[in-house]
């Protein structure tokens, strides 16, 4: 008793000696620290807009809008069309390889191993993501294009095939994990619901444990299209930078990233409208995968079954 | 009763006219109600009444609620702990509290029960090992995990987690015990050693239980106060509310007429 008193009182001195000043000082300082990256954001955004905003009052928006990409012409022409085609091709390709893989291994992962093979299979697949992206570049110039050759003779050694095929293999770590972890997070008591009425495996998995984790599963598949749409080496090594306009995937394209990295090397001299017309790529880019999370978040929002 | 002060003394919480609104609805109506030292107060009614609503105000944890406003006033020692120099870390130190489901934090039993007076800076490691000790035999758990303090909480079962939230309020040695529904969660053993410790505890502390089991509260409280839709219907000596209760709505409740 004597203690317990002892105890108390030694306590509740402390307690009201103690200060709150550093209660009051760290929020303010977590404030300033997410202020930081909001400004980081509104700074890129912000030099993106000026810089392009100059390409745009040297370069007619009909031109912009062409299929014609020449900047290094004697009578050059900023037609934005066949970046934009490279772009889009070369991703979904990638989507095509990485999102059917990616979802089928997540299920398999997550609803029909055992623990002791999915302990093996995790980190042998998450290895793929370590894997530094020139080389997946140099494998798909080096390995994948020489193999699809002999199916498609027709393919040009530098074309939107192979760097898309790779490029989705390399995605596929990023679809499967986060796919993975968003069923896994599915409460097992609806998976008992489900299994209580009389439902199989696969009815559990494709009519409670998807439905349920759908706005996990998009999530990565946006951030696997934003990847896909940014990704810079492997097509930049193996898709070459042919600036024709064309939909035929087995010719060389060029996409936004390749065309930014084609120019920065020491192409355009600054003040150009060449220079310029990096900028309104980078915002193009921008816009492009700002836009793909809008859609995402609208999506995972319309079907997202609360739980 | 013969002099007003030593009365006061016996007083720990005097709740004078307490209004709450979540928003736009009332939880609370006007509730007057004393709470007396080392007596064990029960809070009965059926769901949504606001005994636990009520509860958590006499620690302000209700204030985690943003859009909760209150009006009325709580004296604890004749302190309002609503005014402004009140710190609500310091009433707290004294107020403890013990959660419906067992929410031990995820480290040993050991940190569990010391983590309280460790972050009030009590770093001698000798009094620390007194204060799980103690706590521990407090809250009747010294002699199944006196063997393993290094284990993780989590490998308790669900009344011996229970208790050891109750060591882990002990160890600060607070002057009020909150409990809310503390044995809802619980098997009719854990909530049968529970019931024993808090019989064992009032001596030291004061305690406000809210429960849903009327028959706990019959058996273990001083006094019960009924809530009904907000409002407190009736307070009294726990023996006459479930024999001879004033309020027709009370005899209905305790008779199982609904709620």
């Amino acid at each position: 008793m004597d203690d317990k008193t002892k105890i108390r009182q030694l306590i509740q001195e402390n307690v009201s000696k103690k200060k709150n000043t550093t209660d009051k000082i760290m929020p303010r300082f977590f404030l300033l620290m997410a202020f930081v990256s909001v400004a980081a954001t509104f700074g890129i955004v912000a030099t993106l807009i000026t810089d392009a905003a100059k390409f745009f009052s040297q370069v007619p928006i009909s031109e912009v809008f062409s299929t014609k990409l020449a900047p290094l012409n004697a009578n050059p022409s900023f037609g934005i069309l066949p970046l934009i085609t490279g772009t889009i091709m070369t991703t979904v390709i990638a989507m095509l390889v990485a999102v059917p893989i990616g979802l089928t291994a997540a299920i398999f992962l997550s609803q029909f191993a055992s623990d002791k093979m999915r302990k093996i299979l995790k980190p042998i697949m998450e290895v793929l993501a370590g894997i530094p992206t020139i080389v997946y570049g140099f494998f798909a110039y080096s390995f994948v294009t020489p193999m699809l050759m002999k199916i498609i003779p027709s393919l040009g050694a530098k074309n939107a095939l192979s760097p898309g095929i790779v490029m989705g293999i390399m995605i596929i770590p990023l679809v499967a994990s986060l796919s993975e972890d968003a069923m896994n997070s599915v409460p097992d008591i609806m998976r008992e619901g489900a299994l209580g009425l009389g439902s199989t495996k696969l009815e559990v998995t494709f009519k409670v444990v998807i439905p349920a984790a759908i706005s996990g599963i998009m999530a990565s598949i946006v951030l696997a299209v934003s990847r896909a749409i940014g990704e810079t080496m492997i097509v930049t090594i193996a898709s070459g930078s042919s600036k024709a306009f064309t939909l035929d995937i087995t010719q060389s394209m060029q996409t936004m990233t390749a065309y930014i990295v084609e120019f920065t090397s020491g192409d355009a001299a600054s003040g150009t409208t060449g220079y310029y017309s990096l900028y309104a790529v980078g915002l193009l880019l921008f816009v492009f995968t700002m836009g793909i999370n809008l859609i995402a978040q609208h999506i995972s929002k319309k079907y997202r079954e609360e739980y | 009763m013969t002099n007003g002060i030593s009365k006061n003394e016996n007083i720990v919480y005097d709740v004078k006219g307490l209004n709450l609104w979540y928003g736009e609805d009332q939880a609370l109506k006007d509730i007057n109600l004393e709470i007396e030292k080392n007596k064990v107060t029960a809070i009965i009614g059926p769901s949504g009444c606001g005994k636990s609503t009520f509860i958590k105000t006499m620690n302000r944890m209700i204030e985690n609620i943003p859009i909760v406003r209150t009006t009325g006033k709580i004296l604890y020692h004749g302190q309002d702990i609503f005014d402004k120099s009140v710190r609500v870390e310091e009433l707290r130190t004294k107020v403890g509290m013990v959660f419906q489901k067992p929410n031990p934090f995820p480290k040993s039993i050991f940190e569990n029960v010391v983590y309280g007076p460790r972050i009030h800076g009590i770093k001698d490691k000798a009094l620390l090992m007194e204060i799980a000790e103690t706590s521990l035999k407090s809250a009747a758990l010294w002699d199944e995990v006196k063997d393993r303090l290094n284990d993780n909480a989590y490998g308790l079962s669900g009344g011996q987690q229970q208790r050891l939230c109750i060591a882990r309020c002990l160890a600060v040695q607070p002057d009020v015990i909150l409990m809310d529904e503390p044995t809802s969660a619980l098997d009719p053993i854990a909530t049968f050693k529970i019931e024993e410790l808090i019989d064992s505890l009032k001596k030291d502390y004061t305690i406000s239980i809210v429960t849903h089991s009327m028959q706990q509260a019959a058996r273990i409280s001083d006094k019960t106060a009924f809530f009904l839709m907000g409002e407190l219907i009736e307070f009294d000596k726990t023996s006459v509310i479930f024999s001879n209760p004033a309020d027709k709505r009370t005899e209905d409740y305790i008779t199982g007429r609904f709620g």
